[in-house]
């Protein structure tokens, strides 16, 4: 088995309180699905969504941000486990984000090779 | 812990309704901002961690947080509820003053003042009521298009223009104030009318019995039974309609989800606690000389609930009762059910007699039951080929997946001769 990060990208703020509601069922049911197959590895952590701070450069600059387009927040991240990064990807099919405009970013975490 | 059935949608009308109060009426759309804010976060934050045991409190103090953010960001850039402006303009009086808005006292009254304050005078009666779903009862623009059988564009057009009044008063409706109260106590009901028949009849393609919205108009309704001046025998029957449309829901849906209509029932299935307050409550509201929309259909439903089968029912009476309906509410819809009434109590060609007379049948085009209801009297009448042609054009227009079964249902009883090609 190989470990991958699942990030979630993408805010919806144009559904309605039923569809919020609906799509966090949505969620539930797919983490608890995930997690009887075995994938979850860590369920991980929500990000906060609008503050932030970015350090950058040798000047150690610190920026707020990163203020990025609803799209584009990453609002979480969990760890998988899975075959290889095709099945990884499968099961990043699921995800309800997908179903609002979001997207799932699927890296595998790099291994140290003996 | 699981979330209750349309909880977001509720904490929704209770967040916008104190958000409002405290950024003033001009700053509707910076309340609506923080709530969907709230539930992007709840949604966020759960999946993770699970629902917390309190979800209710979670999103009011999430909510709470960010006005309070809000507020002493831009303290001074902002017109507040004249009110309240003073209190939210010093950092000593800013949080014991949303501490005590976010009260559970204090948002039941602004959900009050909201309700009131959506039917203002200058809306037509439409608009106040799209209004009322949209921010009161959590209803997105579709959600209540589809309660009104309505379009988007046409909701969407009411609802923006009804905001833009409801910024242009100034401020919220003044709940103290007696000769008010009572002027708009009538949009009130009628708003609250329409959410539980959204509920009852559930046009939206998510479910077909949403008890917990028919619960929720209740819910508000007891809010108006609660303040003597609120309490008028309209409000009673208004409600004892609601107890006694509600009694039925148990037996709506059969224990494999199929809709039953009310000729299929388990009556046993009733709440028979619901049809004894809506009966006792019916007997309040005749206390006065006025006869409401509300007493007539309360009237009808009581018929209903206490006849033990469709064949003891008191046909004529509902009959009459549609005829005095119909007298107050010419519409449709009405006459499509005192139609149904007719045939029951005279037989399917006299229903289907009337059924052809219906003024303005043309608005019935879409809806999947005028369709159902012709082909319930052709069957009746013994011509199970058009009957099925009707069938047909009711499962093309039914909005969810039990009432396609249910129109499916009907079909097949007519026989199976080929489907028309389309």
């Amino acid at each position: 088995m190989s470990e991958f990060a699942f990030l979630y990208r993408g805010r919806d703020t144009t559904a309605s309180p039923e569809q919020m509601q609906k799509t966090m069922e949505k969620w539930r049911a797919w983490f608890a699905e995930l997690s009887a197959k075995g994938h979850i590895k860590d369920i991980g952590h929500p990000l906060e969504p609008t503050t932030g701070k970015v350090v950058k450069s040798k000047q150690k600059a610190v920026i707020d941000g990163p203020f990025a387009e609803a799209k584009d927040v990453v609002g979480g991240f969990t760890l998988i486990e899975a075959r290889d990064l095709d099945q990884a990807a499968e099961l990043a099919k699921g995800c309800p984000i997908l179903e609002v405009g979001g997207s799932v970013e699927v890296r595998p975490i790099q291994k140290l090779s003996m | 812990m699981e979330l209750s059935e349309h909880l977001f949608r509720r904490e929704a009308g209770r967040m916008v309704a104190t958000l409002t109060r405290i950024f003033g009426s001009d700053n509707l759309a910076l309340a609506e901002d923080v709530v969907q804010d709230a539930f992007c976060r709840a949604l966020e934050v759960w999946r993770f961690r699970g629902v917390p045991e309190n979800p209710s409190a979670w999103l009011m103090t999430t909510a709470k947080n960010r006005a309070l953010d809000l507020l002493r960001r831009h303290r001074t850039a902002r017109t507040y509820e004249p009110e309240l402006g003073r209190m939210l303009k010093s950092e000593w009086t800013l949080a014991p003053t949303v501490e005590e808005r976010f009260s559970d006292n204090a948002v039941e009254d602004d959900q009050l003042r909201m309700m009131f304050s959506c039917c203002h005078p200058r809306l037509p009666d439409e608009a106040q009521v799209a209004l009322m779903l949209n921010i009161l009862c959590g209803f997105s623009v579709d959600e209540v298009a589809a309660a009104f059988m309505s379009s988007h564009a046409a909701i969407e057009k009411r609802v923006t223009r009804a905001k833009k009044v409801l910024a242009g008063s100034g401020k919220l409706f003044d709940i103290a104030n007696a000769s008010d109260f009572s002027k708009r106590l009538p949009a009130v009901q009628r708003a609250l009318y329409l959410l539980f028949n959204e509920g009852y009849h559930g046009a939206s393609p998510e479910a077909a019995v949403r008890a917990d919205l028919c619960h929720e108009a209740m819910r508000l309704a007891a809010l108006l039974l609660e303040r003597p001046l609120s309490a008028t025998p309209v409000t009673h029957a208004l409600s004892a309609l609601m107890c006694l449309d509600a009694a039925r829901l148990p037996a709506r849906v059969d224990g494999a989800g199929n809709l039953t209509s009310l000729f299929d029932q388990d009556r046993s299935l009733w709440d028979r606690q619901l049809i004894a307050e809506g009966l006792k409550l019916l007997e309040l509201s005749a206390a006065g000389p006025e006869l409401s929309e509300y007493h007539l259909e309360a009237a009808i439903a009581s018929v209903h609930a206490m006849a033990r089968s469709v064949e003891e029912t008191d046909w004529g009476q509902i009959v009459s009762l549609y005829d005095e309906l119909l007298a107050i509410r010419p519409s449709p819809v009405v006459a499509l059910n005192r139609a149904i009434a007719i045939a029951q109590h005279q037989g399917p060609e006299r229903g289907l007699e009337e059924i052809r007379r219906v003024a303005n049948a043309d608005r019935l085009g879409n809806y999947p039951f005028y369709h159902a209801a012709l082909g319930e009297f052709e069957l009746r009448s013994g011509r199970d080929k058009i009957a099925r042609e009707h069938f047909i054009i009711a499962l093309a227009l039914a909005r969810n997946p039990m009432e396609q079964k249910f129109f499916k249902q009907r079909m097949d009883v007519c026989g199976d001769s080929a489907p028309p090609r389309a």
